[in-house]
């Protein structure tokens, strides 16, 4: 394999050299063999590079097309936000909107009845609450876990880890039973509370303080730290990247839960924008088995924007976050 | 280690635990409880009824007319979107990895479905798809764009989403939905995996001589192995639960205009159970789900570990 390699370095002898070769070469047959090999691997060298030219262009060329199928949806979405029904309903499809019309945006907050911007706002105040929340319980099992000692810590730890395996509609159920015996249907409680901890966050966090070295925490009991000022100036910066991610990974969460809302929260005070946006009545006016595509284009348009904002700004945490999870959400 | 940190550990495991104990612990024993009391509804519950031990609820699960539609449903979407999606994410996966100029951006774009609603781009896939003033007879006044694009290939329209589409044609949509929301996660895994193979395996098969076909299959996939089980079998497991995706294209009816239920699924079914009342019935039905799923995972791990290079 070596001397394989050899040869094929040997091909980058410029055409002079070979020539120089040529004239010394004076009937030795065996000299004359080894030029001939040389030519043929040029010409062999230069098919090859002919085809890695053409390899890459179809390379190209299918990253292309793909990316074309993967961007059409949101193309297609945004132009259509913007177009008059008649023209979204002309029997030729136009590609680019033949006039902008803007107004969709205040038809989609005006559909159906339900309220659009009340919507964004009960979605932002659960998405934001229980982000925070979330954070603090994670941070501070995280920390026992990672660094302090107790009984059966190993156990739990497992135990923990199992209930990851376990489909989300199993809990489902009984949630639904114990927060109606609660009585905090239709509450912003039932959206946040049951949702508070995610053993995969606990986890995610834990292996990232595991890395920080334990001569730091041992150092800080020294000098007499407490754990609680150690966590906050030491562990939660040198984590930072980690918990960006969760923050991220929780707001869309918040932002995309369609189940579990609808089940508990249906009234107006405290519909998600996702529950609320495949309920919203997007008939054209008198025409009940028609749908406005554009007005309800332009809703679709309000959620998916600021997600894509999110993603463009934060995307090496997201990324980084999700490539461990493999959960959507 | 000493008593002092044996309590403190305790206090800051607290509100974990308390949470978890109530929203995780006690509903599995819950679950399990309420799927062996006969026709179990928390309202009757509430209301002072007693419910007999048995196994009714199972019975009426296994019973019940629609539920081999919803599995089947359920099974025809796990084996049809996985293996494509999985296919089709190596494929681009291997043509990013083999590119240098503007692989990043190609690399955002690709990631681009999974930060999205799957609710609203549903509702994007259905205006795609459907035609708009569909009558029995007559033209419809618009055909909707990939019904335009089909016809400008010379094909024929097809009925895709809107009322008396076949189920061939609704599935057909949602597969391509599926798999457009699948390939972001599988892509960035399986990219994750060739960037950490070991580039002179490909240098040893470039000296060789080694076709790249050969080498995608001697070399890529054997040496990507774990992460494409990995994709496989979240896949799966995320291929068992599908349902808001089908909710974001067809509705809550979970089916074109006038066939509703015909697309159903699983969890479909699970949530049905538990707004009519019955959550015995879905408790059930969520226990068969759940054996389904953990069966297969076994099945898929037991797979893997003899194909797994290692």
């Amino acid at each position: 394999m070596a001397d394989n390699m050899n040869d094929i370095n040997e091909n980058e002898v410029t055409p002079e050299e070979v020539s120089t070769e040529v004239k010394n070469v004076s009937g030795d047959t065996v000299n004359a063999a080894k030029v001939m090999k040389k030519k043929d691997i040029g010409e062999v060298t230069k098919r090859q590079t002919a085809m890695k030219v053409a390899v890459q262009v179809g390379l190209y060329i299918f990253l292309g097309i793909m990316a074309i199928i993967v961007l059409f949806p949101f193309y297609w979405m945004i132009i259509s936000s913007l177009k008059t029904l008649d023209e979204y309903n002309a029997s030729v499809p136009t590609l680019w909107p033949e006039e902008f019309r803007w107004a969709n945006y205040s038809d989609a907050f005006a559909a159906g009845g339900l309220n659009l911007g009340r919507l964004f706002l009960n979605t932002c105040i659960v998405g934001i609450v229980s982000t925070i929340l979330s954070l603090i319980i994670t941070v501070l099992a995280a920390f026992a876990f990672a660094r302090l000692e107790f009984k059966g810590k190993n156990a739990l730890f497992a135990a923990l880890l199992a209930t990851m395996m376990i489909p989300g509609e199993l809990f489902t159920i009984t949630n639904y039973v114990t927060v109606s015996e609660f009585g905090w249907k239709n509450t912003y409680t039932v959206l946040i509370v049951p949702f508070l901890v995610s053993v995969f966050y606990i986890y995610l966090l834990r292996q990232n303080f595991l890395q920080i070295p334990n001569e730091l925490y041992l150092a800080a009991k020294v000098d007499g730290t407490s754990d609680l000022k150690y966590l906050w100036k030491v562990m939660i910066p040198l984590a930072a990247p980690t918990l960006v991610s969760i923050t991220i990974l929780k707001m869309m969460g918040s932002w995309n839960s369609y189940i579990w809302p609808r089940l508990v929260a249906r009234d107006t005070a405290h519909t998600l924008i996702t529950v609320g946006l495949r309920q919203f009545d997007f008939s054209v006016p008198g025409r009940p088995d028609m749908i406005n595509y554009p007005a309800q284009m332009a809703a679709v348009v309000l959620i998916t924007i600021p997600l894509l904002i999110v993603f463009l700004c934060f995307r090496k945490y997201i990324m980084k976050g999700v490539s461990k999870s493999g959960i959507k959400g | 280690m000493d008593k002092k940190n044996n309590w403190k550990a305790w206090l800051y495991l607290l509100p974990a635990i308390v949470i978890l104990l109530i929203f995780t612990v006690w509903p599995i024993i819950n679950t399990v409880r309420i799927s062996f009391l006969n026709d179990y509804g928390t309202l009757s519950s509430v209301g002072g009824k007693k419910f007999s031990f048995g196994i009714d609820n199972y019975k009426n699960v296994v019973e019940y007319s629609g539920f081999i539609n919803c599995l089947s449903n359920t099974l025809l979407l796990c084996v049809l979107t996985v293996p494509i999606s999985t296919m089709l994410a190596l494929i681009i996966a291997v043509a990013l990895n083999s590119i240098k100029f503007i692989r990043r951006t190609m690399q955002t774009i690709f990631f681009l479905p999974y930060v999205t609603n799957s609710i609203a781009i549903g509702m994007v896939f259905m205006a795609m798809f459907s035609m708009i003033g569909l009558k029995v007879d007559g033209e419809p006044m618009s055909i909707g764009i990939i019904n335009s694009v089909i016809e400008a290939f010379g094909g024929t329209r097809i009925n895709w989403v809107n009322a008396g589409s076949s189920k061939v044609a609704n599935m057909t949509v949602l597969i391509i939905y599926i798999v457009w929301n699948a390939l972001p996660f599988k892509i960035l895994v399986l990219l994750g995996g060739l960037q950490s193979v070991n580039k002179q395996y490909y240098e040893a098969a470039k000296v060789d001589g080694t076709s790249r076909f050969r080498t995608f299959w001697r070399i890529t996939v054997p040496m990507l192995s774990p992460m494409i089980a990995y994709v496989v079998i979240t896949g799966f497991i995320g291929g068992f639960k599908e349902y808001s995706s089908i909710v974001g294209i067809f509705g809550e009816n979970m089916g074109p205009v006038g066939d509703a239920g015909s697309l159903n699924t699983m969890v479909g079914f699970i949530y049905d159970n538990i707004n009519t009342d019955r959550q015995g019935r879905a408790s059930a039905a969520a226990l068969i789900l759940f054996l389904i799923i953990f069966a297969v995972t076994m099945v898929n791990m037991y797979v893997s570990k003899k194909k797994v290079h290692y």
